[in-house]
């Protein structure tokens, strides 16, 4: 039973004596299974669990994204190595929409805390401090939206901790996935992180402004991404500089609630 | 370590199905285009797996490889990388597996 809403999951069986499915006895002797099992009387059984290792994550998801829909409010999880730009574009998001209808969730692993850089535009935003921890999970999004409490109608950008590799295994119950990536960081991103790449619903390809500067192989990257995500979205932007923004921005307007955007199936 | 917080749910997984019992080993599968590299799951088990019920278990690890569904031609393949082509040249697939964490069965004592 699910200690949120009642519902089964999938976790129900102990061992406690009783019947157990697929309990399968290998050796060849008759006993009683009562309390002896516990104490352990010296032979193994084996125990068909068929168990998916995210399904609590993944429940829990689902919880988040129940609610939000409930709420007509719309949850993008924004990813990336550490430092492509993620807080900065959220920052410039805000002042270039306005803090009414955005608030963000912060993830970070240590302070300084990027949220202090948000709430100064008089946005409504909330810190997870991570600690030692490398991704959000779905319970984490829960506590952060209870204190967030975002107005309904509203857009909840949600700034990952800064990796390529776990974030993407971990449903938070968002709508759409935007993956951040910076040019310096080189065209073979995609190949090297391809879970993270596949799940994107949009790839934004920060500080192009650098470009100039660099030997950014946009051919190779575009190949590259493509391999892994045919049908991804992809804009050039520059966080600092304000180039390609407007894209973004259209883009977010697309997967708004009242833009009706089908809820991502996850 | 990424696949730290994968191992501790695993751990915590089993404890909550296997009650009291002693874990002698587990049964793992981890889908090929998992993204969770099952030496870094060995690595971190004993660090998870302390002071529980699994403390001492051993890992047995299959990594089956995926199967696509070109949605040109229709065939069904074998995939073995994240660059998911179909022989027929088309990359437009559906995955049908290989992406799968799970714990398919455990060893009680
Ligand atoms: N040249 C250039 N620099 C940028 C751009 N966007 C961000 N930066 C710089 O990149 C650095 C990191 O930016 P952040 O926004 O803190 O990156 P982040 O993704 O939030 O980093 P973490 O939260 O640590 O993962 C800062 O020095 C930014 O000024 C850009 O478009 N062009
Ligand atoms: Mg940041
Ligand atoms: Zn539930
Ligand atoms: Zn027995
Ligand atoms: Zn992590
Ligand atoms: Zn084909």
């Amino acid at each position: 039973m699910c200690a949120t809403c009642g519902c089964s999951d999938d976790t129900g069986t102990r061992i406690d004596g009783v019947a157990v499915p697929g309990h399968d006895h290998s050796h060849g002797h008759e006993h009683s299974h009562g309390q002896d099992h516990a104490r352990g009387h010296g032979h193994t059984h084996t125990v068909e669990l068929e168990q998916d290792v995210l399904a609590k994550n993944d429940h829990l998801a689902g919880h988040n994204r129940a609610w939000l829909d409930q709420n007509t409010i719309r949850a993008v999880n924004i990813m990336s190595s550490p430092g492509s730009g993620k807080t900065t574009l959220l920052e410039r998001t805000i002042t270039g929409l306005g803090a009414e209808g955005v608030s963000v969730v912060e993830g970070d692993q240590e302070p300084p805390f990027d949220a202090d850089r948000i709430r100064a535009p008089g946005c409504r935003a909330v810190q997870i401090n991570t600690g030692a921890g490398c991704h959000l999970d779905a319970q984490m999004l829960s506590d952060a939206l209870r204190s967030l409490d975002p107005p309904r109608g509203s857009v909840v950008l949600i700034e990952n901790v800064g990796n390529l590799v776990c974030p993407a295994l971990f449903d938070l119950g968002e709508h759409a996935r935007v993956v951040v990536m910076s040019v310096p960081e080189g065209e073979d991103k995609p190949i090297k992180y391809p879970h993270m790449f596949r799940g994107a619903d949009l790839v934004l390809l920060n500080k192009v402004d650098l470009l100039p500067h660099l030997d950014f192989d946009m051919d190779r990257f575009l190949e590259h991404l493509r391999r892994v995500n045919p049908g991804a979205a992809l804009h050039p932007v520059s966080a600092t500089r304000g180039e390609g923004l407007q894209e973004w921005y259209a883009w977010l307007g697309a997967h708004s609630p009242s833009a009706g955007t089908p809820v991502r199936a996850r | 370590m990424h696949e730290l917080a994968i191992t501790e749910s695993i751990v915590a997984g089993v404890a909550e199905r296997t009650g009291p019992a002693r874990v002698r080993s587990l049964q793992l599968e981890i889908g090929l285009l998992s993204g969770v590299v099952p030496d870094a799951v060995r690595f971190c088990f004993d660090l998870a797996a302390e002071g529980t019920t699994l403390a001492g278990a051993r890992l047995d690890i299959d990594e089956p490889e995926g199967q696509g569904k070109c949605l040109t031609c229709e065939e069904v393949f074998t995939v073995r990388t994240w660059a998911v082509i179909c022989p027929c040249g088309s990359s437009d697939v559906d995955l049908l597996s290989g992406t799968q964490l799970r714990v398919r069965s455990v060893e009680v004592m």
